[in-house]
């Protein structure tokens, strides 16, 4: 028998129960799943924090996936609440146990000043160069735009910073800045892969930005075309959200580290020697920082570098894309990050092994005595996201950090 | 007998092997075991009065010795030794 559409809607009220923005507000607090039922032009010009979006022709189609607890309590809402009151029943026939829509929609939960965000819409082009991270639900055009604004700083543009970078750029980092004093040598073609033949003799910068360049325009590229040091140091790093290490010494590694530290920033950290490789990261506070893993480094005589010792040049790229990874997990907020673990790599056995690694108290860096920080930060937890804006620099209440290693090798040098 | 694993850098040192089996009922045991069979490895691996430097990490099995008794952590023949000295390399 032929229904009239107010007859739909009476039968809806008969089964969904229509709440005031009011007792929304207080059903999300107690942790309701919000649904946000609208197209998505009018999504993208703002919603509800914390909604997920179904639009109503799909919902059907899309909530098993989405929400699979058929008890969860659900709470849609559409611009004005009718359509959220006719999906709501749809998901009520589903056997959705209790769907709630909010009456007066969008537009009134707006119009009373409640809370609404508008979500950082992506171009055409950027929805075509990244849809398959968008198509990963725990990245989405929500953690896309996180990586779009987010920066990102590599400490050399040698074996590890090649690969590392190239990824961060086609990832859409949107922000990578370089440090390289060096030019590019023919020697270091055979590992280093965002340099190219016909670049022999430019500074690495330069040659690495053209390579991103290259690859994403949408990229902007910084270039510090200095060796870092502790009267530099601070300056360059402020602002990142985290750092991938890839020098060549431990003097710069040291001295990364303490401002790393100061400035709360993680470092993702690697190092290669032939055919094996060790990568952590040290999340200020929330794990042990370089140098409670090394307190002191070797004479320059029992720690050869590359240049010396040679490498297998994949190796350098096995280890940064590794860093990579690590870092796109540190600013999408999600996974579990290589904090307190090290993990060394053996290309001849094809193995991983991974070491516990701990925070040590009495570290010069960030152990008790070193600086409020630690009170500061406070965290244990390894999944939180990251603040996209850098914490401003902490007060260091502790002496001066000592005991610089020796070295006969120029900072920052990673040929 | 306990196996310990020789990092690269150290293998110049230790006739080239990966990885060695040493006799011995704590790591400090296994580690100067280690070093009487290659003394070229003592000055890399010890101090002048016998502890280790503070460049190299020991860990029995994944744990860092330095959070269990040190060279005085008791190891089990099934258990294995990692030497791990700081490595800066970024090829």
């Amino acid at each position: 028998m032929p229904k009239t559409f107010n007859e739909l809607m009476r039968e809806a009220r008969a089964t969904v129960r229509e709440v005031w923005p009011d007792e929304a507000a207080r059903l999300l607090a107690e942790g309701a799943t919000l649904v946000d039922v609208r197209e998505q032009d009018e999504w993208e010009q703002g919603h509800i924090p914390g909604a997920i979006h179904l639009a109503r022709s799909y919902i059907e189609q899309e909530i098993e996936a989405a929400v699979p607890d058929r008890n969860a309590r659900l709470l849609l809402y559409c611009a004005g609440g009718v359509r959220s009151l006719l999906a709501a029943r749809e998901l009520h026939e589903m056997g959705y146990a209790s769907p709630a829509s909010i009456a007066g929609g969008f537009q009134l939960w707006k119009s009373q000043g409640r809370p609404w965000t508008q979500p950082t819409v992506l171009t055409l082009e950027q929805k075509r160069r990244y849809s398959r991270h968008l198509l990963i639900p725990e990245v989405g055009a929500e953690g896309q735009a996180k990586l779009l604004g987010s920066r990102v700083l590599f400490i050399g543009a040698g074996g590890l910073g090649s690969s590392a970078m190239l990824y961060l750029a086609a990832a859409g980092v949107g922000t990578i800045g370089i440090v390289d004093f060096d030019v590019v040598d023919l020697s270091n073609l055979q590992r280093q892969v965002v340099h190219t033949t016909d670049r022999v003799g430019q500074k690495k910068t330069a040659s690495a930005a053209e390579s991103i360049r290259a690859l994403n325009p949408g990229v902007e590229v910084i270039t510090y075309d200095e060796m870092l040091a502790e009267d530099n140091v601070a300056r360059i790093i402020e602002g990142y959200d985290v750092i991938l290490d890839g020098t060549d010494t431990f003097e710069t590694r040291y001295t990364l580290n303490d401002a790393a530290v100061r400035a709360g920033i993680p470092v993702v950290h690697a190092s290669v020697f032939r055919f094996e490789g060790q990568l952590t990261v040290f999340r200020p506070f929330a794990g042990p920082c370089y140098r409670c893993l090394y307190p002191a480094a070797p004479p320059p005589e029992l720690a050869p570098g590359c240049s010396v010792a040679g490498v297998l040049g994949v190796v350098p790229g096995t280890l940064g894309m590794l860093q990579a990874t690590e870092a796109l997990k540190l600013l999408l907020g999600v996974g579990d990050p290589l904090v307190g673990r090290l993990l060394i790599y053996d290309a001849l056995d094809m193995s991983f092994q991974e070491l516990k690694l701990r925070r040590d108290p009495h570290c010069p860096a960030c152990g008790d005595g070193a600086g409020t920080a630690a009170d500061v930060q406070g965290a244990e937890t390894t999944a939180q996201p990251l603040t996209l804006q850098a914490p401003a620099a902490r007060p260091l209440t502790a002496q001066p950090l000592t005991a610089q290693p020796p070295s006969t090798r120029p900072l920052g040098e990673t040929r | 007998m306990s196996k310990v694993r020789i990092p690269p850098v150290l293998r110049a040192q230790a006739e080239g092997n990966k990885q060695v089996e040493i006799d011995g009922s704590t790591v400090g045991d296994v580690v100067h075991g280690l070093v009487q069979r290659f003394p070229g490895l003592g000055d890399q691996l010890l101090g002048t009065d016998g502890s280790l430097n503070r460049f190299v990490n020991v860990y029995l099995n994944d744990q860092d010795i330095r959070y269990l008794q040190e060279l005085g952590t008791p190891v089990a023949a099934a258990d294995t030794v990692v030497i791990l000295p700081a490595m800066a390399g970024g090829a």
